[in-house]
């Protein structure tokens, strides 16, 4: 968005419908990366399965930004994205779709946390980032699917069945891997001190999130940020890990300023749709 | 088209041939994904189904069949909608379907969705092994070939066998 540009309400609700699908889209893109890579049949499987769910949630929340979009006035609807492939889509059907916004979006238009996006790195980082954002999402959902706007509680009352499930077997493996032997000890508790820098933005609200938390319909970060530490703690407890220090935080992804990782997951990402436009399997 | 309007109750018996791919023994009113049938005045159907996972990539396969079943049936023009909410769960699914996974081979869920939400390390009490009854059975993975199976073994047949999880 410009900066000049002053996003009314409804631009507002369709930046925080973004941050929510972006998270769990980008996510989704590097459990799956996973894929055929696994340490194990079970786990490769436990996370494109987990993937999946991602995915899944991201397409009803696209589908429904695209719906929002294609409301907005005319004058937010030209400046609210900047990607010049998308732009042009825009221009030559009149309207967005949600596979638009997840292949047509350049990084600078994309709305997660940094934390999503980071690599993965070996099993006790992905561990580390699941963890993290499994808590984080375990208690959005469950604050989110009283939300007024039905969408978004739709999404949220689906996907927090299947959270739960996600932060079950991320907690058991932070445990397993924390309480297992001295080496696994050692890469968990690397793990989360290098990715905890990244945890802080999730809860960092940004003008969607206030604009939310105003408007009834979005979640309050401080009372998820006090959950989501309780249960943080309590696992890594459990583990016999310590709570990583508390630190300087990185931040951006909410603002669309991204790490240099963000690039390289949507040249892979939406390779097809650029290099062949509108191709369908 | 000389079209009499349907009666919902032929729709449903319609949609009880349409099968979840991925399961093939069960229909789509077994598993309890299909949340509503509508009629409107001018003969067009609506029928609004619900994921069974919000992933689940079969769900547009099941929508592609239902508009096939029903095509077959005279009607060109079906409106499958999707519904997330309510949540899915497995306690909709019939008895009879539940026997049907049995009996294909796959442990039926058996606890209801109210106590879905198992403490960390918790497992399943004795998930009874579809092929020889025995309840002395071990969880391999929680995750198995689709997001709605756990995958299992039988220590007394030793066979591997699917169950379909608790949701």
């Amino acid at each position: 968005m410009t900066q000049e540009f002053k996003p009314t309400a409804a631009g507002l609700r369709l930046a925080y419908t973004l941050q929510l699908a972006d998270n769990i889209l980008i996510l989704a893109h590097r459990l799956s990366e996973w894929c055929g890579h696994g340490p194990v049949l079970e786990q490769d499987i436990a996370l494109t399965n987990t993937a999946l769910d991602h995915l899944g949630g991201a397409r009803s929340l696209y589908q429904y930004a695209a719906e929002q979009f294609n409301a907005l006035p005319d004058a937010e609807r030209t400046a609210f994205f900047t990607s010049p492939a998308l732009q042009q889509a825009l221009t030559a059907k009149g309207k967005a779709e949600e596979d638009d916004l997840a292949y047509l979006r350049d990084a600078w238009d994309f709305r997660n946390v940094l934390l999503a996006e980071q690599p993965n790195d070996d099993w006790a980082f992905t561990i580390a980032r699941s963890f993290f954002m499994d808590a984080f999402h375990y208690f959005l959902y469950q604050s989110l699917k009283e939300s007024p706007d039905e969408t978004i509680a739709a999404v949220a009352e689906k996907s927090l069945k299947e959270v739960s499930y996600h932060l079950k077997w991320s907690s058991e493996w932070v445990i397993r891997l924390g309480d297992g032997t001295a080496e696994s000890k050692e890469k968990m508790q690397t793990a989360f001190d290098e990715r905890w820098p990244y945890a802080g933005e999730i809860f960092e609200a940004s003008e969607a999130d206030k604009a939310a938390l105003a408007a009834g319909y979005g979640a309050d970060l401080a009372i998820i940020k006090s959950l989501w530490q309780e249960r943080v703690k309590s696992v890594l407890e459990e583990a016999g890990l310590n709570m990583p220090a508390e630190t300087w935080m990185h931040r951006g992804g909410k603002e669309c300023i991204h790490s240099e990782h963000l690039g390289y997951i949507l040249a892979e990402m939406q390779f097809m749709q650029r290099a062949y436009p509108g191709m369908e399997w | 088209m000389d079209l009499q309007l349907p009666q919902v109750s032929a729709v449903y018996s319609w949609l009880a041939q349409v099968k979840d791919p991925e399961l093939p023994v069960l229909s789509i009113l077994d598993l309890g994904i299909v949340r509503g049938v509508n009629i409107t005045e001018n003969g067009e159907l609506q029928v609004t189904i619900t994921p069974t996972y919000s992933g689940c990539p079969a769900m547009d396969v099941i929508a592609m069949n239902i508009r096939m079943a029903l095509a077959g049936r005279g009607f060109s023009k079906v409106d499958v909608q999707l519904q997330l909410r309510p949540a899915w769960t497995t306690d909709w699914m019939s008895e009879e379907g539940k026997k049907k996974l049995k009996t294909y081979g796959i442990a039926p869920p058996q606890r209801l969705s109210a106590s879905a939400a198992l403490g960390l390390f918790e497992e399943d009490e004795s998930i009874v092994c579809p092929r020889c009854n025995a309840t002395d059975t071990r969880l391999v993975s929680r995750h198995g070939a689709t997001a709605c199976k756990a995958m299992y073994q039988c220590n007394v047949c030793h066979e591997p066998f699917e169950h379909f999880k608790c949701h």
